[in-house]
């Protein structure tokens, strides 16, 4: 767990609340905008998933969300980001991640969350297990995900 | 010594989640030390030579040409998926 500069960034097995990160990132009064995203883990097409683990790096992958939240606040003015990622076994539809960011206003807010998802996606060590009716497998690495993230740099 | 770490498909392939290696006071390069760990055997060569493979050396992502030294952490993992 990481806090300074307003930056909040967890690793958890626990479920968070979208509610009271909210009622966190609103209390910065001079910000107009809050945006947030929630990713969830997602049924496969044929309704297969019986849960999902996620595995990370314990340590670097602490440094790896706080320096993308900084990277961020660097690059935008931003008053607060929260990220949260949850690691072990999850159930299809439970909540996955969180990325909260208050700021003055929301060009900036939407573009931060954006820029931290695709950077959280390619750069913070996590990796998804798929286990499904017929077995399990290691979710791969998305072309989408690394084209998304070209569009920052 | 130094200490490389396997995370998810590659340590599940490899079958080994840390690796002590001595260094012998030397400065290498992640290449080095790949190509030491290659030779042990037919299946970490196979696994260890994949192009997709990320390095991670004292929890920073670096290219195969950083150099480790004596009391590095060295991480080998698959493409990140999280999110």
């Amino acid at each position: 767990m990481a806090k300074h500069m307003n930056i909040f960034v967890a690793v958890q097995s626990d479920d968070f609340c979208v509610a009271s990160e909210y009622a966190e990132l609103r209390r910065h009064s001079a910000c107009g905008a809050v945006v947030t995203f929630s990713g969830l883990v997602r049924e496969l097409s044929d309704n297969t998933l019986h849960s999902m683990t996620l595995e990370h790096y314990p340590g670097m992958t602490e440094q790896a969300l706080t320096a993308i939240a900084e990277q961020a606040k660097n690059r935008w003015q931003l008053g607060a980001v929260h990220i949260i990622h949850r690691v072990g076994t999850l159930k299809p539809n439970e909540q996955i991640v969180f990325v909260g960011i208050a700021s003055a206003h929301r060009a900036a807010a939407f573009a931060a969350c954006e820029f931290i998802m695709d950077y959280l996606k390619n750069r913070a060590p996590f990796w998804k297990k798929e286990h499904t009716a017929s077995g399990d497998y290691w979710v791969a690495a998305k072309t989408s995900d690394s084209q998304a993230l070209a569009r920052w740099e | 010594m130094i200490k490389i770490l396997f995370f998810a498909a590659l340590r599940e392939r490899l079958d080994c989640e840390q690796y002590l290696l001595s260094c012998d006071g030397k400065m290498l390069q992640v290449t080095d030390i790949l190509q030491q760990l290659q030779s042990r055997c037919h299946n970490w060569q196979q696994e260890l030579s994949r192009t997709d493979l990320l390095c991670a050396l004292n929890q920073q992502l670096v290219p195969l040409n950083a150099s480790v030294q004596d009391g590095d952490e060295l991480a080998f993992f698959p493409p990140v998926t999280g999110g």
